[in-house]
C-alpha cells in the first residue's frame, strides 16, 4: 500500500535578493529590506516527502538511514552555514525560497533513488513557506 | 467539500525485527530499532475526514463522535502499549510508522459513518511522518 514519509531537516544561510536585470530602484522596489547588499540569514527548516509502496519484509517506504545519508551528504553539507549567493546553483538565479525549493528538489530528483520523491518544501521563518512538487504535478 | 482534521496523541513503544533476517541483517537494516526490548515514542495521530457541510448543523461531522471514535478504536488499543506484543496488527507486521498509520486507517475507516476518511497521518517525533490516503 502506498504511503507519503515526509522528513524534516535544518540549516541556516544566508542570502540577499537582488537581480541584476533590474535597476538599483527596481530592486528595492521589488525585494525591499531583502535587496540589503550586506545579505541577512534564516534558518530554514526543509521538509522532504517521499512516496512508494510499502515493504512487506522491512515495513518501511525508504530506509531513513539512505534519505538522512543522502540529504546530509548532498543538501546539508552544502547549503549549511553558507552564503547562497556565492554557490553555483544561484550565480544566475536569484535565492529566494521558491528557487531553493526547485535547487533541492533537481538534487534530489536527479540523486536519490530509493523512493519517489513527491514534494519539497521550506520553512523560511514560522511565518511563511514554500513547496515545490515538480513540473508534472497538475493540481486538483 | 469541506475537510476536518482532529489531533491526538499517544505514547507507546515498539522495535524493528523481522524474523526472515538474520541478525546481522535485522542490526544492518533496522540500526538501534533493532533493540528487542523497545523503545518509545509519543506519537500524534491527524484525522482529516471530508464530507458536505449539514444545513442545519453547519458540522461536517459530529466531533464529539469522531473523538469518541478515535479514542475507542486507536488510543485505548495503542496508547502506552508495546505494539509488538499487544497489538495485533504487529504479532506479524514490523510497527514502523508506515505500517502504523494504514493499520489506524483500517481501524477507522469501516467505523466513520457520516464524513469519510481522507487522510491519517502519524508523526513519530515532529520531525518524521507519514500520510495514508488509503491507496493500493
Amino acid at each position: 500500500m502506498k504511503t507519503y514519509l515526509t522528513r524534516r531537516y535544518m540549516f541556516s544561510a544566508s542570502h540577499r535578493l537582488h537581480s541584476d536585470t533590474m535597476s538599483d530602484a527596481e530592486n528595492v522596489a521589488t525585494y525591499g529590506k531583502c535587496n540589503n547588499p550586506f545579505g541577512h540569514g534564516h534558518n530554514y527548516t526543509l521538509e522532504v516527502m517521499v512516496s512508494g509502496a510499502v515493504s512487506e519484509s522491512t515495513g518501511m517506504v525508504c530506509n531513513l538511514v539512505d534519505l538522512d545519508g543522502f540529504v546530509q551528504r548532498e543538501i546539508l553539507e552544502r547549503f549549511d552555514h553558507q552564503n547562497l549567493n556565492t554557490l553555483a546553483e544561484f550565480a544566475k538565479v536569484v535565492p529566494t525560497t521558491e528557487n531553493l525549493c526547485i535547487v533541492v528538489y533537481d538534487i534530489l530528483q536527479r540523486g536519490f533513488h530509493h523512493a519517489h520523491l513527491e514534494k519539497v518544501r521550506f520553512e523560511e521563518t514560522m511565518m511563511n513557506s514554500f513547496e515545490y512538487w515538480g513540473n508534472n504535478r497538475v493540481i486538483e | 467539500m469541506v475537510y476536518l482534521t482532529r489531533k491526538a496523541e499517544f505514547s507507546a513503544s515498539h522495535y524493528y525485527h523481522n524474523p526472515q533476517f538474520t541478525a546481522e541483517e535485522n542490526q544492518r537494516i533496522f540500526g538501534k530499532c533493532n533493540n528487542p526490548n523497545g523503545h518509545g515514542h509519543n506519537y500524534t495521530l491527524e484525522v482529516t475526514v471530508k464530507g458536505e457541510v449539514d444545513p442545519r448543523s453547519g458540522f461536517v461531522v459530529d466531533l464529539k463522535q469522531l473523538k469518541d471514535t478515535m479514542s475507542r478504536e486507536v488510543l485505548e488499543a495503542l496508547d502506552h502499549r508495546f505494539l509488538n506484543k499487544e497489538v495485533p496488527e504487529f504479532f506479524t507486521q514490523i510497527p514502523t510508522t508506515e505500517n502504523l498509520t494504514i493499520a489506524v486507517w483500517q481501524r477507522l475507516s469501516p467505523k466513520l459513518k457520516a464524513a469519510q476518511l481522507h487522510r491519517v497521518r502519524v508523526y513519530e517525533t515532529p520531525d518524521l511522518f507519514v500520510d495514508f490516503y488509503g491507496e493500493a
